[in-house]
């Protein structure tokens, strides 16, 4: 589904250019659960945006399910991040002045669906993800665990094949966490793509493949 | 994203950030509110003068004796001659004319007034019948000079009404006898109160016959023929027809100058219009200060909503969305504006004509329409700007800004 090769992605830092990824080559399948290990720096978000076509490789060739999708259009990219991913974030960024319900619905608004059943299919990943009683709550209002439930299900609800998440309990605490977590494994079973990056050692290990990186390099690829 | 859901997701922005919106709109308001209000005012002076005008008369003709040259003047005064007179004949014949309605002649002096007892110093107007109508004068009681062949020799005189107040304060003063000069009259008739009209008072002139008032005066002379077309379209033929007759009754000289009321009008109406454009373009600096505003609050919002912005871009939104967002957002802000700025503009005009009600300060369609419209269309052109920079955020970035 996924299918990395030979990607490279270069920063300028002033005069100096940073190698965050140094020739990477990687497949994952459909359906498969990878978390992505390292320590800062090591090149794992960088992995994960050019995953979600947030940003662009500066050489190599990235072929989701099938299609080449290197150098599309930014509106031909947004379409695909719109339809095949959902990306979890560790501060949530949900938008402040929307309810919880209205950041569920901003993808699909942005999709063009229609008001009525935007309304049905935001009460139900409402109800799905037990946000039910919380559904006119701003984020200012939500605790943090509420918080990353309604991002997951604004992430899902145009029911992606691949799940992003950059450290999805960073901002949680040791229980909390391990319920968004097991949340996200539940889309897992359900056939969703499930990619987790961490620099937590015990997450990283809940994956069936776990993938280590080092100074933009892929250093240990386990199943 | 549809279109609706753009508009109606930037209202909600524009709704949510209250206090920022409100200013926005109130600056905006305020440049278009003072636009219509500054041309109502220059469009009220300018209605004031085309009133005062046409309370004379705009399909009027002014004959007057000599001829006013604007370079190297008057030609006669220099070779020592006078200009021939303008004669009762003169203006009999120009009343003829097919294109004149109605023509009164006229001679203009000062005599004394003397009546119960009182005496005074008076405008005399010597005229016939139809200087009434011509001057749009009205009468408040009794009749006016009458009309036909010999009556305009009986000794008929109609006061002003400051006049008639003055010396019959009874209101009794039709059917009594007065002095002009040294000549008796009876007054027929007394004027209804006008007022000034173009620093004239005609609420203290008399009006007497014109063979009475060229006996008063001791001239066969004319000092002005009036002459009335039956539409403003025939002014200019008319023009040309009062030259030749008056250049064939006064052996091929062309010593008459002829005025029309119209072209005086014509130029008042071109300096005030001139005028109000003057202002309304004054006023509209004010609203591209408001633009200028509009882009301020833009930018701070795109650098405020930069982590937003990267989030509707990560879950696919592309540019051109976020770019529409941007510019609806100030759509909404400047319609507000222009639109509560027309309505406070109707208001302010409304004050100015309850406070002077002699001036009617109505603002022109065009000065409300365009002041909304160019609201509208500076509120967007300073969007465009941050518009195009949310547009062109990188995504990665704009996540990673608090």
């Amino acid at each position: 589904m996924i299918d990395l090769s030979a990607i490279s992605r270069v920063f300028h830092m002033g005069d100096q250019d940073v190698s965050a990824l140094a020739g990477i080559n990687l497949e994952i399948m459909s359906g498969e659960y990878v978390s992505i290990m390292g320590p800062s720096g090591s090149g794992k978000s960088t992995l994960l945006n050019i995953i979600g076509l947030l940003d662009r490789p500066d050489s190599g060739r990235y072929e989701l399910d099938g299609k080449d999708v290197t150098d599309l259009s930014e509106t031909e990219q947004a379409r695909v991040r719109r339809e095949k991913i959902g990306f979890v974030f560790q501060s949530f960024h949900l938008v402040p002045r929307l309810t919880a319900a209205e950041n569920i619905e901003l993808p699909l608004i942005l999709e063009g669906v229609p008001p009525a059943e935007r309304r049905s299919r935001v009460q139900k990943a409402l109800a799905g993800f037990n946000l039910g009683d919380r559904a006119g709550h701003r984020p200012a209002e939500l605790s943090g665990g509420q918080r990353q439930r309604v991002a997951i299900a604004r992430a899902t609800i145009l029911r992606p094949t691949a799940l992003l998440a950059d450290e999805p309990t960073g901002n949680l605490d040791h229980r909390i966490g391990a319920e968004v977590m097991a949340l996200l494994e539940g889309l897992h079973e359900t056939g969703t793509t499930l990619i987790v990056v961490t620099h937590d050692r015990e997450l990283g290990a809940r994956a069936r493949r776990r993938i280590a990186m080092r100074d933009g390099q892929i250093v240990a690829d386990e199943v | 994203m549809k279109l609706h859901d753009t508009l109606s997701f930037s209202f909600k922005t524009v709704a949510s950030y209250r206090t920022r919106s409100l200013l926005i709109v109130l600056a905006m308001a305020l440049g278009v509110a003072a636009v219509v209000v500054l041309t109502a005012l220059g469009e009220g002076a300018r209605r004031y003068v085309v009133n005062q005008f046409s309370s004379i008369g705009t399909n009027l003709i002014v004959v007057l004796p000599g001829r006013a040259e604007t370079a190297g003047g008057f030609p006669g005064a220099a070779l020592g001659e006078t200009p021939r007179d303008l004669t009762l004949e003169d203006a009999r014949a120009l009343g003829h004319l097919p294109q004149i309605r109605r023509y009164a002649p006229l001679n203009v002096g000062v005599a004394e007034l003397a009546a119960s007892a009182r005496l005074r110093e008076v405008t005399v107007m010597g005229s016939t019948a139809d200087i009434l109508p011509i001057r749009h004068m009205k009468l408040a009681q009794g009749s006016f000079l009458s009309r036909g062949k010999g009556t305009e020799r009986s000794a008929q005189i109609v006061l002003g009404a400051k006049l008639a107040e003055e010396f019959f304060s009874q209101g009794n003063a039709v059917g009594q006898r007065v002095r002009l000069g040294d000549r008796r009259f009876l007054v027929s008739g007394v004027l209804e109160p006008q007022g000034e009209s173009m620093g004239f008072n005609s609420d203290e002139i008399v009006v007497i016959p014109i063979h009475y008032a060229q006996a008063l005066f001791n001239t066969s002379s004319l000092f002005r023929i009036l002459l009335e077309t039956k539409s403003r379209g025939d002014l200019a033929s008319a023009k040309d027809a009062i030259r030749e007759i008056m250049m064939r009754r006064h052996d091929g000289e062309e010593d008459v100058t002829v005025i029309t009321q119209d072209a005086v009008l014509a130029t008042f109406d071109r300096i005030l219009r001139a005028l109000t454009l003057g202002v309304a373009g004054i006023a509209a600096i004010s609203l591209a200060v408001a633009g200028i505003l509009v882009m301020n609050v833009m930018l701070v919002a795109v650098s405020q909503r930069t982590s937003e912005i990267g989030l509707l871009k990560a879950i696919g939104a592309p540019s051109v969305d976020i770019h529409h967002l941007f510019l609806a957002e100030a759509l909404w802000l400047s319609l507000a504006g222009g639109v509560a700025g027309f309505f406070l503009g109707q208001f302010g005009s409304l004050l100015i004509r309850l406070a002077y009600p002699q001036l009617p300060a109505w603002p022109p369609i065009w000065a409300s329409v365009g002041g909304v419209a160019v609201a509208f269309l500076t509120g967007v052109l300073a969007s465009l700007l941050p518009a195009a920079r949310a547009a062109r955020l990188d995504p990665v970035q704009a996540l990673s800004k608090k």
